[in-house]
């Protein structure tokens, strides 16, 4: 193996976990984006599609159903998390609605543990996205689910910036995240803009959990957790609230991630997840509105 | 009688009660109950650390479990047995091997040290604000834990932590909450104090008026995480063996809901969520073992009671955002409410 198939092979690892945060944080930067809200219980949401689609397939169902099944629970479980837990507190503090947010990651995941309890269980992946191709000799290799991850990630964020450039819902919710009273003013319905935000944030969360489960082959409760953490660097580093920044700061935190293990010694590669919330204290402190916002200021 | 006279009594009749909790409890109750005072004094501890920044300054760091990570870890390196060093951590530096301390200086090389992090830390953090500081803090603790499980050669990385004396008793922690109540009761009822709470209230009025925002957030920040170091150690003391997982997102999650629930911006207000949640959850996890009504047998639930709690959790936030006690203290005879705190709401009505 060359020196270049290796360099080849981590391009194509980075792109591919890139794509999963970029999907992960544009959910995230959505609900931020409209309501302000750094929304921890994205994770589970997450995991709430990763599992329909799971169970779905132990009873029988064909897995592309199963599929949309999962995505359309996770989008449901976004609706109720907001309707319950969410809109009671829109008026209150930042931070009292991050903390809102982390309880309901809490009573989700106890939840998820209580009825399926805390031990992985298999992720059923049918054959034909269970290979693996080759190039150059054997040199790269990449399965079908990565392949399948790009151009999923690809094909959804097309469809997203369709929806929030060309139709009237999508401008609304730009114009929301903008002032949300003045879209009050001029007539918007704020209430289901906001809904709206959360089913398709929830619906791509959904996809992402579905995508990180065929990766990971195994579903579990709290499965969320991690990818949540990182997409949350993620969407901080692009520019928080920004979709475009979303996408940006996943493929970056993708290739960052790959090539500290790739390039590194194991001494310091296995300080990764430390290097990585280094950098977002980096971001935080110097240039608080991501590299795509830089002239967002925060006070003191 | 006068303001003065009367916290003079508070705090007499609170030293004597404790001492009588401390020394008496473990001749008249069982273990059982002993062991859930002793929680909750401990407990008591972690969350006023935490109160001075989250409460009192309006830093709601989500990163104190770290600095309570460090100070367990680092009192127990300092006082495991020198021949059980030997054979548990084999590859520490020599000069930690040639000694051991007792419990007392081994915790309070805990608070120094992981105050002087806290410094460190502090300096560059304590300039954000808001959610901010918060996901920066939550960055903090998963740097520690991630150092944690790394260092093997000082931790046992992700193996269990253990051989470290089982010293914590019931005085002894009494003890430190008493010294934990009286330092945070001066320094939040001081002119410090009221700094403290300007800068919570009003970050530019503060600074108008000459209070250095950044210099009061990093001392609130620094006293707190002293505190969390020494609960950190009476934690390892108790515990005898742990791994970094045990300082991590959980223990962080039942402190703050402590916190929340009992009132950011008051000291007993704190000890009342640390009272009401730890004999909630002493309920609770009691019933989710499972019993039986007549002939209906409730089968055990295991981790219900995190779910209720979680529940309650968000009821306080939208019902009672304030806490139970909000900023109000328990004192004989009328409630005491700091002047800033009247004034900011007169100024929002």
């Amino acid at each position: 193996m060359t020196q270049l198939d290796y360099i080849l092979q981590q391009i194509v690892n980075a792109v591919s976990l890139g794509s999963l945060y970029a999907l992960v944080a544009v959910g995230l930067s959505i609900v931020f984006g409209v309501l302000k809200l750094t929304n921890f219980a994205h994770g589970d949401v997450m995991m709430v599609g990763a599992f329909g689609v799971a169970l779905l397939v132990g009873i029988g169902v064909p897995f592309p159903v199963a599929v949309i099944c999962g995505i359309a629970a996770a989008a449901v479980a976004g609706f109720l998390i907001e309707r319950i837990a969410y809109r009671p507190i829109r008026d209150a503090p930042d931070v009292a609605r991050l903390l809102t947010s982390l309880a309901v990651t809490y009573i989700i995941e106890n939840v998820g543990i209580l009825v399926f309890t805390s031990s992985p269980r298999n992720f059923p992946l049918p054959d034909i996205l269970n290979t693996s191709w080759e190039m150059s000799n054997g040199a790269i290799t990449f399965t079908s689910i990565n392949l399948l991850t790009i151009a999923l990630t690809f094909v959804s964020l097309l469809l997203l910036g369709w929806f929030i450039t060309r139709t009237t819902t999508g401008l609304g919710m730009r114009a929301a995240a903008e002032d949300m009273s003045a879209a009050h003013l001029v007539g918007l319905n704020v209430n289901r803009l906001i809904i709206v935000a959360f089913i398709v944030a929830s619906a791509y969360a959904g996809l992402a959990g579905i995508l990180w489960a065929a990766q990971a082959g195994v579903v579990q409760p709290q499965m969320g957790f991690t990818p949540l953490l990182k997409a949350f660097v993620a969407a901080i580093i692009g520019g928080f609230g920004s979709i475009a920044g979303a996408l940006v700061g996943g493929y970056i935190l993708g290739a960052l991630e790959i090539f500290i293990v790739a390039f590194l010694p194991s001494s310091v590669s296995s300080y990764r997840d430390a290097i990585v919330f280094a950098v977002l204290i980096a971001f935080l402190l110097v240039r608080p509105g991501g590299l795509l916002q830089p002239n967002r200021e925060i006070k003191l | 009688m006068s303001r003065e006279a009367r916290i003079t009594l508070l705090v007499l009749v609170a030293v004597v009660a404790g001492a009588v909790v401390a020394f008496g409890a473990p001749h008249v109750l069982s273990d059982y109950f002993v062991r859930i005072i002793l929680l909750i004094a401990l407990n008591a501890i972690l969350v006023l650390a935490l109160s001075l920044s989250n409460g009192f300054t309006g830093v709601f760091s989500l990163g104190h479990v770290g600095f309570i990570g460090a100070g367990a870890y680092i009192s127990g390196i300092l006082s495991i047995p020198v021949q059980q060093k030997m054979a548990l951590l084999p590859h520490l530096p020599g000069f930690l091997h040639a000694f051991s301390l007792p419990f007392l200086p081994a915790t309070l090389v805990a608070g120094v040290l992981t105050a002087l992090l806290a410094v460190v830390v502090g300096y560059p953090l304590m300039r954000l604000s808001g959610y901010f500081v918060s996901v920066a803090t939550m960055g903090f603790l998963i740097i520690v834990n991630v150092v944690l499980i790394n260092a093997s050669d000082f931790t046992r990385g992700a193996r269990t932590f253990t051989g470290v004396p089982l010293e914590t008793t019931l005085p002894w922690v009494m003890g430190w909450l008493a010294i934990t109540v009286f330092v945070l009761a001066r320094l939040v009822y001081s002119p410090f104090g009221r700094a403290m709470k300007a800068v919570r209230d009003d970050t530019i009025a503060a600074s108008a008026v000459g209070i250095g925002v950044l210099r009061t957030r990093l001392i609130a920040f620094v006293i707190g995480a002293f505190f969390s170091g020494v609960g950190g150690s009476l934690y390892a003391h108790y515990l005898g063996s742990f791994s970094p997982n045990t300082f991590y997102f959980a223990l962080t999650m039942s402190l703050i809901t402590m916190l929340v629930l009992g009132g950011m911006g008051s000291l007993t207000g704190a000890v009342v969520g640390v009272i009401c949640v730890s004999l909630l959850s002493e309920v609770l996890r009691s019933v989710e073992r499972g019993f039986t009504i007549g002939d209906f047998a409730v089968p055990a639930l295991f981790g219900a009671s995190q779910i209720v709690l979680g529940f309650i959790f968000i009821l306080v936030m939208i019902f009672r955002p304030k806490g139970i006690m909000g900023d109000r203290e328990l004192t004989f005879g009328s409630t005491q409410r700091s002047a800033t705190v009247n004034q900011t709401e007169e100024r929002k009505r």
